[in-house]
């Protein structure tokens, strides 16, 4: 055997004891859903996980209703002291609960454990804490005295970090002294089930964390609900239209956070050996179904052939298999439609002139799976250097001077995110500077904080979440 | 075991790569128009590579990997005949419970103590063929390299004629902080010159850049690159004497840089992280490093080594585990 073909390593899910059924979380009750229940598949084996209720229009109106109960009755009136002591609670049996919770992300959702383990997870708990320490500062975020929250915030997330996305939704708007509707996308609600186990494990008080599971209509019905008063969305640009359609003319405050066609630009100065590393967990990371991820990668001219040769090298090195395996570093598509999404705009982008490329991997029989691919010859009027892919798909395009980069970075109507590889200080900052995207990351990619703020221009939508800004969103300026 | 090392003209590296008129002023503009590299970047992918889990059957690989890598070394001023006796013993057998235990690649002893070695490794002594323990020998007025060059020449001569088949040399880091690469340079060269034996082969030369004291990673990439240059066969991070001796970002810059160098010549030079590797976990996150970084090929001790003494014991308990499933202690494994 290879040393490289590393045994076996695969972390167990005996720690797991989960139900066969799951139920809305509404006012502190598990509740049975109108709707048709549905099953979650792990998408690396398509076996199915457990059975969750769709929420109909009349589980969403009572789940509105716990919430504004609560937000009246308790968590309103709640000082922002104890608040944060609910908040802090809960970060703490998030950490004590990580393993377990990263099994479950890495089984519903197909990512690598690895990532679940050392991302997802401990990020979620830190941003918990950070909000928690929020809770009785709110004097400080910048609105003046004793700002109020909201009310009742409406939250729909999407499937590429379930329970991450979840703790940036959830952690300031219960800060801020909001109530909360929230529901996880319908290929993966199991770790958004585990929360609210969480949540009844720190003695929440009912009603303020409610958590719905179905589809877009489901979704459709909580931010349409006459009696919500923030919506925060993170998903496709095409459903945030319409999200934001749905509430002109309301008073409700939205907050949009979209898709992406991130820039990592690689300047012949780079750090060569770490700017291959950026580039593949710019693009690589979940599979690149990441909002911000790098997925265009512009290289200067002049160390473009050398820049693709270390990066084959390297993507040639990348484990892909059991999500649950320890050393998997490219787990499975997180479903059939995406995979199939995929695979449409590869093909076309191979059929535009681009030239395809992807390590030698063998792919399992059962399950979604996608290789990490690069498109190298890829010019900005190629289709798959303009749409989204959401997927481990890299498209490479030139450029011969600083200007020619910004201008290619910011030809793209989204604005999530953007990556700067070079040695030389000066240029970092004034490339940084020129760039319209809401996250610059200089030498490095893929890097959150709970105190950062992270938000989109142009079609990435608008809002920001992290940071004193991430705490704004969820009030206004008190009386 | 010797690694075969072509009687070239010691320089002939540099000539080839930076024109025949060598300079300083060339060599300087070659090492200062290499890549940068980026600290944070370079300390995460190490982090990164640290985390995967080597377990069963890899494990027990990468043991047996790690001994047959490991140069088996007692530097210290109270070293006797009778220590490195002793060190020797530990090397022929190092864990008499299991006689499928495999060798170190060689013991690592100062310049005076190399007839001891020989002698007490007898026929063990690889002298030349490929199947027994080699004698290495730090030289070169190691640890500090504070001395003439004569000094240090004399130095290496004299373990070569004692019999070393390999030699532990130190660059002088003083020259080098001062930008006086020329100085380094033609000291390796000479000290490998100083490697030849009577009969025109060389004993194998290892190049302790003695990174604590270069401190930064875009210095230890100038100095591997230099070291190749002038002709080292190995680039070997610290002396053990100096902290923080491996690391392994470190360790990856280095790898990074003979990956490079094959890249660019075809020619494989060899690693050596020295200090502080004290467990298999650690061992084991070197194996993975190499093995990402530079491909399988350099999972062979002629290409990677550890240089440590605390290592192989751990190792032995390690390996003692998978063989009976239950960890046993410090007196199941003997001191040497």
């Amino acid at each position: 055997m290879a040393f490289l073909d590393y045994a076996p390593a695969p972390e167990s899910t005996s720690i797991l004891n989960l139900r066969d059924e799951y139920r809305l979380w509404i006012g502190g009750e598990w509740v049975a859903g109108g709707g048709a229940s549905f099953a979650s598949v792990s998408p690396s084996t398509e076996q199915p996980i457990a059975t969750f209720a769709t929420a109909d229009e009349g589980d969403v109106d009572a789940a509105v209703r716990a919430a504004r109960t609560a937000f009246r009755t308790v968590w309103g009136p709640m000082s922002g002291r104890d608040r944060g002591k609910f908040l802090f609670r809960i970060a703490r049996i998030l950490q004590e609960r990580a393993r377990e919770l990263a099994v479950a992300e890495s089984l519903d959702n197909g990512k690598p454990i690895k990532e679940t383990r050392d991302a997802d997870v401990p990020l979620v708990a830190q941003w918990f804490f950070h909000c928690a320490g929020w809770a009785d500062k709110l004097d400080y975020v910048g609105l003046g005295a004793a700002p109020q929250p909201h009310g009742v915030a409406a939250q729909v997330i999407p499937w590429n970090f379930p329970l991450l996305m979840l703790a940036w939704k959830v952690a300031p708007a219960l800060a801020a002294g909001n109530t909360v509707v929230l529901k996880p996308a319908e290929t993966t609600p199991l770790t958004a089930m585990l929360f609210a186990e969480v949540c009844e494990q720190a003695g929440l008080p009912a009603g303020v964390v409610n958590l719905i599971t179905g589809a877009g209509e489901t979704g459709a019905a909580l931010v349409r609900h006459p009696d919500v008063d923030k919506v925060a969305f993170t998903g496709s640009t095409a459903v945030g239209r319409e999200i934001a359609k749905a509430l002109a003319g309301t008073p409700k405050r939205l907050t949009l956070e979209l898709g992406g066609k991130g820039a990592n630009i690689v300047f012949d100065d780079a750090p060569l050996d770490q700017a291959i590393e950026g580039i593949v967990n710019g693009i690589f990371f979940n599979q690149g179904q990441v909002c911000c991820a790098g997925s265009r990668l512009l290289v200067q001219e002049n160390v473009h052939d050398a820049v693709l040769e270390r990066l084959k090298e390297r993507m040639a090195t990348l484990r892909l298999g059991d999500p649950l395996d320890k050393n998997t570093d490219i787990g499975a598509i997180n479903s059939s439609e995406q995979l199939a999404r995929i695979t449409r705009l590869v093909d076309q982008g191979e059929a535009e002139g681009g030239e395809r490329w992807a390590p030698d991997c063998e792919l399992p029989a059962k399950g979604y799976w996608f290789p990490p691919t690069v498109v190298s010859g890829v010019e900005a009027s190629s289709t798959i250097a303009r749409e989204e892919i959401f997927g481990p798909v890299l498209s490479v395009l030139t450029f011969r001077t600083p200007d020619e980069a910004i201008a290619k970075a910011n030809n793209t109507p989204y604005g999530l995110s953007a990556g700067i590889w070079s040695d030389k200080g000066s240029r970092v900052l004034a490339v940084a500077d020129k760039l319209r995207a809401g996250v610059v990351w200089a030498n490095t990619f893929n890097k959150f904080d709970p105190a950062s703020p992270f938000g989109g221009y142009k079609e990435s939508g608008y809002g920001r979440e992290g940071g004193v800004q991430g705490m704004q969103a969820y009030l206004k300026a008190g009386k | 075991m010797t690694t075969p090392s072509a009687a070239l003209a010691p320089a002939e590296r540099a000539v080839q790569l930076l024109g025949g008129d060598l300079s300083e002023v060339a060599l300087r503009r070659h090492l200062e128009g290499l890549p940068a590299v980026d600290a944070v970047g370079l300390e995460a992918r190490a982090a990164s590579l640290g985390t995967r889990s080597i377990k069963t059957s890899s494990k027990q690989a990468a043991l047996d990997l790690t001994i047959r890598m490991i140069d088996l070394t007692t530097l210290q001023g109270n070293d006797t005949r009778g220590k490195v006796h002793s060190l020797v013993a530990k090397a022929l057998v190092p864990d008499a419970s299991d006689p499928s235990t495999p060798r170190p690649a060689a013991v690592c002893v100062y310049g005076d103590m190399v007839g001891n070695a020989v002698e007490a490794l007898g026929s063990a002594w690889s002298n030349g063929r490929d199947d027994g323990i080699n004698v290495a020998a730090v030289a070169t007025a190691f640890p500090s390299g504070r001395a003439s060059l004569p000094v240090k020449l004399q130095d290496t001569r004299d373990a070569v004629a004692a019999g070393a088949d390999e030699i532990d040399m130190v660059i002088d880091r003083g020259a080098f902080l001062e930008g006086n690469y020329g100085k380094v340079f033609d000291e390796i060269v000479a000290t490998k010159e100083a490697c030849r034996r009577t009969d025109g082969t060389f004993a194998h030369l290892k190049v302790i850049l003695e990174t604590g004291e270069l401190v930064t990673y875009d210095n230890v990439r100038r100095a591997s690159w230099l070291s190749i240059l002038a002709g080292g066969d190995f680039i070997k991070t610290s002396t053990g004497k100096v902290q923080p001796a491996a690391t392994l970002p470190v360790t990856l810059l280095m790898l990074q840089v003979v990956r490079d160098w094959e890249r660019l010549t075809g020619e494989r030079i060899g690693v050596k992280p020295a200090g502080g590797i004290a467990t298999a976990k650690d061992a084991m996150k070197y194996l993975v490093t190499v093995a990402e970084t530079c491909g399988e090929a350099w999972l062979d001790p002629h290409l990677f080594r550890f240089g440590a003494s605390s290592l192989l014991n751990d190792v032995l308990l390690q390996r003692q585990k998978l063989t009976t499933g239950r960890y046993s202690g410090p007196d199941y494994v003997t001191i040497d």
